[in-house]
């Protein structure tokens, strides 16, 4: 069975007379026990569709479920069912941290004790804390307190919208070894971030922009979905080379990664030795140019080209 | 344009509240043209350091001046001479575009010409002129930044402090974003920027990695890759912020 169904689903704000789309007739699915992401930038409709999922927003147009139970007919066994960490931190800031563990495990009619395997591996690291107020905490810790509270009633779905928005590189790395133990144990999980690496992180992921879901892949077959070869491009003066390279004739694309940019042509018309030549030309120093395999922004940005 | 001008100085500059040392003694200069890389984990001490070049905090000890001016006795010099942009806050939702540029130019002193001049140019430049009326709220996020970052260098300013310009954007507009950011430093406007994307940290001229209130590394991207032995800076940021002992903010 699916965890999560989600068919046809859409969602407008606004008068008549200016109609934002926030989802535009989105459909997929999330197995049972799957880490599904969705990846977007901010206004892309993530925050939408998980408050629809949620059962606190109602959708105009389609249906959804998870674990099988309507979004709408049954949102009160949805709201029993599920964990939900919001992107904006909507603990009680005057409670302390124990305070607040407790507090949502009475309203569902559980115990701190009774679930405490499930927790226990991120709690022990906020615990020597547990008696300060959770709006005193740093926002590493609030994380932490946060996934705590949205998993003590051993939710069967957990929905975290950006839990990573903001946070460094490595408390990043942090909270995914987080959600891989959480996965182990069953729980179905479904996550939405704007950092497009974050994306290998997941068993599948849906890649949304502007309400629309350009791909739904596993993160490896995205990256090979990816159209036409790509070369890696660098040299003396990695500015001008840019504004250059987008100037070529057979240039589709030209995007800067890193230390490198990377230049797709049109049916890789001229080659490695029309760019060389070209280049050449306009005396660019200490060129490198050699193959490269495309990442996931590659082809999230060739995918918001084609459509 | 990199000139050898040092556009800010700052020496064994240290913030502490109660026993915490937010910051401690850190140095360095930044000269004029230069887009400087501000990294550092959550915690590590980046919005107390840039709070106090920013002339928004008083230092507990050392010395720093930005663009001449002491971060001590002259922060109103300061203000009136750097701009600022970060994700959380840049532009009044409720004004229109227009009404933004004009209400920025005259926080800044700018003349009524001066910003009828600036206002035309730069609605073409970001290709708004369509948009002029429209409140801020209802541009795509996109927009709003680039137009957020134009408007904090409208002034003129020596310096522009960014505080993480780009987090959720997308990775179409991060590298228009960043062209705007390339095109502002070749002016001469030093480029003071902190983001959490370790890509963007190679587009910078040197960056530093803040760890536990000190600055535990400054050089180019191509001398940090080296001197860590790592093939992106990603890993020079892991390795570099692994060892924090302090708790993220």
């Amino acid at each position: 069975m699916n965890a999560i169904t989600v068919d046809h689903i859409v969602k407008t704000y606004g008068s008549k007379k200016q109609v934002l789309t926030a989802l535009d007739d989105i459909s997929f699915e999330v197995k049972k026990g799957e880490l599904f992401g969705i990846i977007g930038p901010d206004g892309a409709g993530k925050t939408s569709l998980f408050r629809i999922l949620t059962t606190l927003l109602l959708a105009e147009g389609g249906t959804a479920t998870v674990d099988g139970y309507d979004v709408v007919k049954d949102y009160k066994q949805i709201r029993k069912s599920v964990g939900y960490m919001p992107g904006k931190f909507s603990l009680y800031q005057d409670l302390s941290v124990e305070e607040n563990l407790e507090f949502f495990a009475t309203i569902f009619n559980t115990s701190i004790d009774q679930n405490y395997d499930l927790i226990k591996d991120i709690y022990v690291q906020i615990e020597p804390f547990k008696k300060r107020r959770a709006g005193k905490l740093s926002g590493g810790m609030k994380q932490k307190l946060a996934l705590c509270c949205a998993l003590i009633h051993k939710p069967s779905v957990l929905f975290l919208d950006e839990p990573t928005t903001g946070v460094d590189a490595v408390s990043r790395k942090e909270f995914w070894d987080m959600l891989k133990d959480l996965k182990k144990q069953g729980i179905t999980i479904l996550v939405s971030t704007p950092y497009m690496d974050e994306a290998a992180m997941c068993d599948r992921v849906a890649l949304i922009q502007s309400g629309k879901i350009m791909s739904i892949e596993t993160p490896e077959n995205i990256v090979k979905e990816f159209e036409g070869e790509l070369w890696a491009v660098r040299s003396a003066d990695m500015y001008r080379l840019l504004n250059d390279l987008k100037q070529y004739k057979y240039t589709e694309s030209c995007n800067s990664f890193g230390e490198y940019h990377h230049l797709l042509l049109t049916k890789n018309q001229g080659g490695k030795e029309g760019v060389l030549k070209y280049l050449n030309e306009l005396s660019h120093k200490n060129i490198l140019l050699e193959h490269t395999a495309p990442n996931i922004e590659d082809r999230f940005m060739q995918l918001m080209k084609n459509t | 344009m990199m000139t050898d001008e040092t556009v800010i100085h700052v020496d064994r500059l240290t913030k502490k509240f109660g026993d915490f040392i937010a910051t401690n003694a850190i140095s360095f200069d930044v000269v004029q043209g230069e887009i400087f890389g501000f990294l550092g984990a959550n915690g590590a001490g980046k919005t107390t350091a840039m709070r106090m070049l920013c002339g928004l905090s008083i230092p507990s000890s050392g010395k720093a001046t930005v663009a001449g001016f002491d971060v001590y006795k002259e922060t109103e010099h300061i203000k009136q001479n750097i701009g600022y942009m970060s994700q959380k806050f840049s532009l009044y939702e409720d004004l229109t575009v227009k009404e933004n540029i004009r209400f920025y130019a005259g926080i800044y002193g700018m003349s009524r010409s001066a910003i009828k001049e600036k206002m035309k140019v730069l609605l073409e430049q970001l290709e708004l002129s369509a948009e002029e009326n429209s409140l801020v709220k209802s541009l795509p996020l996109g927009w709003k930044q680039k137009l957020a970052f134009s408007v904090a260098i409208l002034h003129e300013p020596r310096i522009v402090f960014l505080d993480e310009p780009t987090g959720g954007v997308d990775p179409v507009t991060r590298r228009e974003f960043w062209n705007l950011i390339y095109e502002a430093a070749a002016k001469g406007i030093t480029v003071f920027v902190t983001t959490h994307y370790m890509d963007e940290a190679e587009y910078c001229d040197r960056v530093s990695i803040m760890v536990d209130g000190v600055i535990e590394a400054l050089d180019t991207p191509a001398n940090l890759k080296k001197t860590y032995n790592a093939s992106s800076m990603d890993e020079v940021f892991l390795q570099l912020a692994r060892g924090a002992k302090r708790a993220a903010d």
